[in-house]
């Protein structure tokens, strides 16, 4: 009985966070005009007109190169602050570590805002640059975090011993820290990439032309529900769980050994 | 490649602590020299200035004919055998040997060459595409030791390095490091708070406390005649007795004893428990056994002296007969120290 129980919770609780997302990927095959039940039938086409759309997959690619660049360079800045704050005994180290993290707890539209002011004032235009920009605002607490936490006395000893065989800073860093750092580094790398991929409101407020592919949703999405939608949210989805497999299947498994 | 090495009146503080104070010192090309002390002595210390981790706050480091004192760990022409090892987990035995040949821009096919004759001096070139956490405490020591000798460094520093290992695996890897340094003829400079390791492998023992050198020289004299209480307390098991000059004798609790003082006041007469025994040169007169313990190699005895029956003896007597607890012996000593 208990164990009925635990077994029925267990079920609720995935379909809780999973029916959403199966109701959307089922009606993307919606052989219909709306992505409602009921259900009239099973087609391909929604599919087939999201793959055919070139504004979507500009999109698509807009989104890519962003995620994959901001997500570069967050994990390159956060990586070397990380470094730093670990390593060195600065003057207010506790407040510096604290004013990188801070961001994350300022909600992005504060942070959108922020930067479009300041855009604005020396002359950058909304574009995808600026959304990069803007997504490594938002990612690089979240690098630093997850290295720093990461860093610890078995690192220090082997970058000392690094040294002391005349290995230079940058070398130490490239051979000895980073490897060593590989799980965290991965995880920081593909957790960015991840928030930038969704990311809406700063790109909503600092593309024009360009658009990465949330804001193209968002555009399409004004003209009504369309089952094209759902099948955009489908591929997303795809996208996402196979990036957490291979995550799951390379970083992590080797991380636990 | 070796060289001598010489420290020139180097004092050290962090903030407020003094670690080091004036030290001097110069070690020859070749020699293994064992910095000896309790923890927080500052041989630690030392041994980071000599590495190029710790710039002094006075003094200079000279290795060859070269002051080293500002110059940076990798410019140095010294590596160090790490207490906790600090192997890099992420390669091979092969590339964590090779490292630093590799950082002076040896080719893959020359540092391998050499990596795998490291690896075999200390016997572990059959694992040379291991991972340092497939290995035991022990062989990490030894890739270690081959790690830092690759590069064939003008001095090798130590620094505990095996604090880490059972009794039977140090006592191996004493002989196998003294070995190995004969062999090379590299100064090695050995960091260790035992001073049984320390007579193991030394050609000279620096003892230090409290950031000065308290006695300085090979492990016999430092044992039998140390300059010092300090050093001599450090070095082993010891009986001091207060003692007054009195003509050419000691006055002691024992009694007057035939032993040359060395000043005109006050000062201690020093026994090791080896030194007593039932026969010897100097008779302590007699003395009542209250403990003994079989050591193996000896009985570890307790003697209260009748003059003095405050006064504990340690003595160390012969594995047969046993002692009885209780019963009353003359006692002699065959060797002393007398200091100050």
């Amino acid at each position: 009985m208990g164990r009925l129980i635990t077994w029925a919770y267990m079920a609720l609780l995935y379909a809780f966070i999973f029916l959403p997302v199966a109701v959307l990927v089922l009606f993307s095959f919606q052989d219909g005009r709306l992505p409602v039940p009921p259900l009239r039938g099973l087609t391909l086409k929604w599919y087939q007109a999201v793959l055919t759309d070139s504004d979507l997959m500009a999109a698509l690619g807009n989104s890519f190169i962003v995620a994959m660049l901001s997500s570069a360079m967050a994990l390159f800045l956060g990586f070397m602050a990380a470094q730093g704050l670990a390593r060195y005994h600065l003057p207010g180290s506790v407040w510096l570590r604290g004013l990188i993290i801070a961001p994350m707890t300022v909600s992005y539209l504060i942070i959108a805002l922020g930067l479009l002011t300041v855009f604005n004032t020396i002359g950058l235009p909304p574009s995808l640059l600026a959304t990069g920009i803007g997504h490594v605002v938002i990612n690089l607490p979240l690098c630093f975090a997850i290295i720093y936490a990461a860093m610890g006395a078995q690192q220090i000893n082997a970058e000392r011993a690094a040294r002391d065989l005349g290995a230079s800073e940058a070398r130490v860093l490239w051979l000895i820290t980073a490897p060593m750092l590989r799980p965290s580094l991965l995880a920081a790398f593909f957790l960015s990439v991840t928030f930038s991929w969704d990311e809406f409101i700063i790109a909503f407020l600092l593309t024009r032309f360009d658009v990465t592919l949330p804001v193209e949703i968002w555009s399409m999405l004004r003209s009504g529900l369309s089952p094209k939608t759902n099948a955009i949210g489908a591929l997303v989805f795809l996208v996402s769980i196979t990036l957490l497999l291979v995550m799951e299947l390379t970083v992590f498994r080797k991380a636990r050994r | 490649m070796t060289a001598d090495v010489r420290i020139d009146q180097i004092s050290h503080d962090f903030g407020t602590f003094t670690a080091l104070t004036e030290i001097d010192l110069t070690i020859k090309a070749g020699e293994f020299i064992v910095l000896l002390g309790p923890s927080g002595c500052g041989k630690t210390t030392l041994l980071s200035i000599l590495g190029g981790f710790v710039t002094p706050t006075a003094g200079r480091v000279f290795i060859g004919d070269r002051d080293v004192t500002n110059i940076a760990a990798k410019d140095r022409p010294t590596t160090t055998m790490f207490q906790d090892y600090a192997l890099f987990p992420h390669m091979t035995l092969l590339d964590n040997v090779g490292f630093g040949l590799r950082m002076r821009g040896q080719t893959r096919r020359d540092r391998d060459a050499k990596a795998h004759q490291m690896l075999d001096m200390v016997g572990l070139d059959g694992k040379s595409q291991a991972r340092p956490h497939e290995l035991s405490g022990g062989q990490r020591q030894r890739v270690a030791l081959a790690r830092a000798l690759a590069v064939d460094p003008e001095v090798l520093l130590l620094d505990e390095p095996l604090g880490a290992l059972d009794l039977k695996l140090r006592r191996q890897m004493q002989d196998e490091l003294k070995s190995i340094q004969r062999r090379l003829g590299t100064t090695f400079v050995h960091v260790t708070h035992d001073q049984e390791e320390a007579m193991a492998v030394a050609d000279r023992i620096v003892v230090m406390n409290q950031g000065r050198i308290a006695d300085l020289g090979p492990p016999q004299s430092v044992y039998l005649r140390p300059a010092s209480l300090f050093s001599a307390q450090f070095m082993g098991e010891i009986t001091l007795i207060p003692a007054t000059a009195q003509g050419q004798g000691l006055a002691t609790p024992l009694g007057e004893l035939p032993i040359a003082p060395v000043t005109d006041g006050a000062q201690t007469l020093g026994l090791r428990p080896e030194s007593i025994g039932l026969s010897g040169d100097i008779a302590l007169g007699p003395a009542r056994l209250t403990d003994a313990a079989f050591f193996g190699t000896h009985h570890r005895c307790h003697f209260a002296p009748i003059a003095a029956p405050d006064l504990t003896l340690i003595a160390h007597l012969p594995q047969q007969p046993a002692p009885e607890v209780g019963s009353i012996h003359p006692l002699f000593a065959s060797a002393y120290v007398v200091l100050i």
